[in-house]
């Protein structure tokens, strides 16, 4: 059944997918990470409205289903509000990075109100700026505990970029389809190829966030 | 020399429903070191914490050298006080606390430099020899480049001390800072205090269950028990015999 | 451009709602079987020889860290064409079969980190009581093991609830499925997506209330020594 014949013809189609996966899981990253930060500070914001609407948005996005969201961006989103997202790229992008971001942010709150109470009063006793003790004191160990989880998110955006395959990118996965559909014959070689091809970007993130667990292991209070 | 470094006007404070402190009126002079004793839950701490800012008195006022602590004057009227206005007043008031709060993620020598370049705005260099030289005041001049996950309760104890000398305070507040430590650990902190306090230049405050130590270094002892000041004298007035059952009661439990 | 219309709105909820039963009974479906799964992955990763243990480990990080749309493909359409083991599945059966798998890796994990959190004394106790190995599982260590993580399980149920439209891409007849076909069938796409929406919204957020309340309740309960406990670990932490 695999020939080297088979994978010869293959695999140089398949590759030509990567590129758009890889660069729909950075844009996604980038702005996740950042969705995640405004969305967390928001929450913990003394502004009540600010709050509140952060609060609906972080609601929304972990309720409902990923695919679903992703669908109604570029399905539904364009006829509600007369505006394409721009393209399906953008469509996919902000899906997932909304998605994770919502749920990421999340994290950032929790890290920033778990950090003890006594640092900020040990700042508070230095004369810091409410400023300065949330970016001297508060902030870096926040970030120490978010990191391994933030990792744990990175495979799960990645995975997630498989996605943008139904509203029409051309990634791994839609290649994958393609090959499957004018051959069904080479369908299992096709798709543990597509497997292979992920747990391949995989497996950086997943050091990565061995990584990052083993340095927030250190610098974090506690006793 | 005559004028108080800081003043309590009927200070109350309640947290909820429980009024813990229930009109404390208390001048500080300036070098004057003042023991604070009481039984637990009888407002000690929540004094010191008030003047440190961490915490808001319900009524009454603090003055703190001549400055209004938490008012400040609003196109003529008082208002309750600004970050701005707590940051300029309490400039001069160091704290050392009961659980250390050193900071994790920096090395002791960070943990010594970091108030001085971003509060005081002082260059790195001398940050970094003003730090050295209370660390090495302190004992802890071999330890610079340790975590405070690396040293001992005692160790982190004094790096607090130097931390918060650094900053020159006028006023240094010590909020039980040797009954988290383990006993054999306790003695290296209270040296390091009654240097400081031998030095003589700051105005003290101990919220401490070590007698034996406050009756050495205080010039005034404060005997605080359900939310008032109950007794206060000197070391010898207030440990010696006195009148005051619940004080008796309170320290025939130490001298056991 | 037609914007929003109740007209649709209402025309579409009954079509879509069609597919609610699928959906649910689906997530369960996967869910039981991640949860007996998990299981499996618990125990086999325990066996004490180190290459077999190695290559366990390797295999639930890949089936874990590729995409489930992938896996479901592979289960759906390449699993049939496999030579000698190969079956053809029905869309609902090769649901279970991807979800299910992909998400027992984690259910394993949730699993072994509450073994991991029994206390080791419990284990010397129960060798001092002269327990069988059978027992000491059975009696001592599940027991104890199990219950504080359940908080966490019932989170997987409702992230397998937001996983399962996935399956409508291979033809599962979902909510998703419903929504879309309405929305082919009369373009119009706003209403029936947004009933969805609304669908997955209204069961799923007051389960993730309610699984909240459990784990407060657990922590509680089960003090820090559970696997909750250990997450929750940093709040009140001195220096």
């Amino acid at each position: 059944m695999i020939t080297i014949n088979a994978l010869n013809d293959v695999f140089p189609i398949l590759i030509q997918g990567i590129k758009i996966t890889v660069s729909v899981l950075l844009a996604s990253i980038v702005l996740g990470y950042l969705t995640a930060f405004v969305a967390g500070f928001c929450r913990l914001s003394k502004n009540v409205i600010l709050r509140k609407i952060t609060g609906f948005y972080v609601e929304v996005f972990r309720g409902t289903s990923l695919i679903v969201q992703l669908f109604w961006l570029y399905y539904a989103f364009p006829i509600l509000f007369g505006i394409e997202v721009g393209s399906n790229f953008w469509a996919g992008v902000l899906a997932i990075s909304l998605n994770y971001g919502a749920y990421m942010s999340e994290i950032v709150r929790g890290s920033i109100l778990s950090v003890a109470k006594g640092q900020t009063e040990a700042a508070t006793a230095l004369n810091m700026s409410r400023f300065q003790r949330m970016r001297l004191v508060v902030f870096p160990q926040a970030v120490r505990m978010m990191l391994p989880e933030f990792g744990n998110y990175l495979i799960l955006m990645l995975k997630s970029t498989s996605l943008v395959s139904l509203i029409g990118m051309t990634d791994i996965l839609y290649y994958g389809d393609i090959l499957r559909s004018s051959n069904l014959s080479q369908a299992p070689m096709v798709y543990l190829l597509v497997l292979i091809f992920y747990f391949i970007l995989a497996l950086p993130l997943i050091w990565l966030t061995r990584k990052l667990e083993g340095f927030s292991k250190k610098g974090v209070a506690s006793q | 020399m005559n004028e108080p470094m800081v003043k309590f006007k009927d200070v109350h404070k309640s947290f909820g429903d429980v009024e813990v402190l229930k009109g404390i009126n208390l001048d500080l002079m300036p070098a004057e070191k003042v023991a604070v004793i009481g039984p637990s839950g009888s407002g000690k701490t929540t004094i010191i914490r008030m003047l440190m800012t961490l915490e808001q008195p319900t009524s009454g006022s603090i003055i703190v050298d001549g400055e209004n602590l938490w008012q400040m004057e609003k196109s003529g009227r008082l208002v309750t006080a600004n970050e701005k206005h707590l940051r300029q007043v309490r400039g001069d008031i160091g704290m050392v606390f009961q659980h250390f709060n050193l900071f994790p993620h920096m090395t002791i020598l960070q943990n010594c430099m970091t108030a001085p370049i971003h509060v005081k705005q002082e260059n790195k260099a001398s940050a970094k020899a003003r730090a050295i030289e209370m660390l090495d005041k302190v004992g802890l001049g071999d330890k610079l480049d340790n975590y405070p996950s690396q040293i001992s309760g005692g160790q982190k104890q004094r790096v607090a001390m130097a931390r918060a000398l650094v900053m020159r305070p006028k006023i240094m507040l010590f909020d039980e800072v040797t009954s988290a430590l383990d006993p054999e650990l306790v003695e290296e902190v209270l040296e390091v205090i009654r240097d400081i306090a031998h030095e003589g230049r700051m105005t003290m405050v101990l919220v401490t269950h070590e007698m034996e130590f406050a009756r050495d270094i205080a010039d005034r002892v404060l005997f605080l028990d359900k939310g008032v000041i109950a007794e206060q004298g000197t070391p010898s007035e207030v440990f010696g015999h006195s009148e005051n059952e619940r004080l008796d009661s309170f320290l025939r439990r130490f001298r056991r | 451009m037609n914007s929003w219309s109740w007209e649709v709105f209402f025309d579409a909820f009954p079509a879509v709602l069609e597919g609610l039963g699928i959906t649910i009974s689906l997530t369960i479906a996967c869910y039981l079987f991640a949860l007996v799964f998990g299981f499996g992955w618990t125990f086999i990763r325990r066996i004490p020889i180190k290459p077999i243990r190695w290559l366990i480990i390797w295999v639930m990080e890949f089936i874990r860290s590729t995409p489930p749309l992938v896996q479901l493909f592979f289960i759906f359409y390449a699993w049939p064409m496999v030579p000698v083991i190969g079956v053809a599945l029905d869309p609902f059966t090769s649901a279970v079969l991807g979800l299910g798998i992909h998400y027992s890796t984690y259910i394993g994990e949730v699993y072994r980190s509450g073994i991991e959190n029994v206390d080791s004394g419990q284990w010397e106790a129960s060798t001092a009581l002269n327990f069988s190995n059978r027992q000491k599982w059975t009696k001592i260590i599940l027991p104890q093991a199990i219950p504080p993580t359940i908080p966490m399980l019932g989170n997987y149920l409702i992230i397998m609830f937001k996983e399962v439209p996935l399956a409508s891409t291979i033809g599962v007849l979902g909510i998703l499925s419903m929504a879309n076909d309405y929305g082919a069938q009369y373009w119009r796409y706003l209403e029936p997506l947004t009933i969805v929406a609304i669908l997955f919204l209204i069961l799923s957020y007051p389960s993730a209330i309610l699984i909240n309340r459990l784990e407060k309740k657990m922590n509680r309960r089960f003090d820090k020594k559970t696997v909750l406990g250990r997450m929750n670990k940093g709040k009140g932490a001195v220096m």
